[in-house]
């Protein structure tokens, strides 16, 4: 039972988990500004980096600060998390793909 | 595990597992976040449609104030931070800290919707407000609809530290709602990363 209650008590976050979190997220998010503020990558080039670090920084924050994991007690919430993030990319892709298509065909850009 | 299967099922719904498992009730609002995922996902799509439509108004480039936008991401982390803080106390039963870190996380989170309300006040006085093109229609709706549900944590916020307030300990209801209250305040930093990443840095390339 002591060793269960350690296992608990670590997967919901301690003082150094919630700090290293913290600074990894305070760095990416630093990075992700500076890559577009120093206007030093051309808009595309940008634009990948700051999407790089958003999907980084994302992570970070899943297990960070909402303990998601791959242990057996957090299987079904990481089942249910890969669903939402699949709908999202194929709700968000798809439209960026049908009405990027329609705009070229009826000439709108 | 051994020990659950040697257990009847009688035995073992008796059992107090809320110790060491999560609680049905988080579960249960781990899925209603998830179903939030899919509706800002559907307004990120909007957006991402919308996001060069200007009707010969603004672009990103002319409206967004990044040092606004720098700030506002701040706060937001910091009041994450504050709430981690909140959490590991409350697991360490330590009441008056809780209610100390959630009040730091509540005036941060208050001070981040009171400088985006400052933003959105400041361009509908200058006559950009979601009427003026698709782009500022599609984005005061995407950026309002997070500002919207930082309101509603803030105001469960308050509500769970009245609940606290009183000699009674932490009950093992307040702990699951802290922790609901948890993912929900997490969970809208994560969105915020999607919005000043994909809204406002890429809006001013």
């Amino acid at each position: 039972m002591a060793q269960a209650h350690t296992a608990h008590d670590s997967s919901h976050g301690s003082y150094s988990a919630y700090l290293i979190g913290f600074v990894l997220a305070v760095i990416l998010t630093v990075a992700s500004f500076a890559a577009v503020m120093a206007h030093a990558l051309s808009p595309g080039m940008a634009l990948a980096a700051v999407t790089v670090l958003a999907v980084v920084q994302i992570v970070v924050h899943l297990v960070f600060f909402l303990h998601l994991n791959t242990s057996s007690e957090q299987s079904w919430n990481l089942m249910c998390f890969i669903f939402a993030a699949a709908s999202v990319i194929v709700i968000i892709g798809g439209t960026v793909f049908i009405m990027h298509d329609t705009a070229i065909n009826m000439m709108s850009r | 595990m051994a020990h659950e299967a040697t257990m009847s099922p009688l035995a073992h719904a008796d059992d107090h597992h809320g110790e060491h498992h999560e609680s049905p009730n988080v579960f249960g609002f781990w899925l209603y976040l998830m179903t939030d995922c899919v509706l800002f996902g559907a307004i990120f799509a909007a957006f991402a449609v919308l996001r060069n439509q200007y009707a010969g108004g603004p672009s990103g480039k002319e409206l967004f104030d990044l040092t606004n936008v720098g700030i506002e991401t701040a706060i937001l982390l910091f009041s994450s931070i504050t709430y981690g803080f909140a959490s590991l106390n409350a697991m360490a039963k330590n009441k008056t800290m809780v209610l100390v870190w959630l009040a730091v996380t509540f005036v941060l989170g208050a001070s981040f919707v009171g400088l985006e309300l400052n933003e959105f006040s400041s361009m509908i006085a200058e006559g950009n407000g979601p009427d003026r093109s698709a782009f500022l229609s599609a984005f005061f709706t995407l950026v309002g609809t997070h500002g919207l549900h930082v309101t509603c944590g803030l105001i469960w916020m308050v509500v769970l530290m009245v609940q606290m307030m009183g000699p009674q300990d932490l009950s093992e209801r307040m702990m699951n709602k802290l922790a609901c209250l948890s993912l929900f305040w997490h969970f809208l930093d994560i969105v915020w990363i999607c919005v000043f990443s994909f809204v406002y840095l890429a809006g001013v390339m």
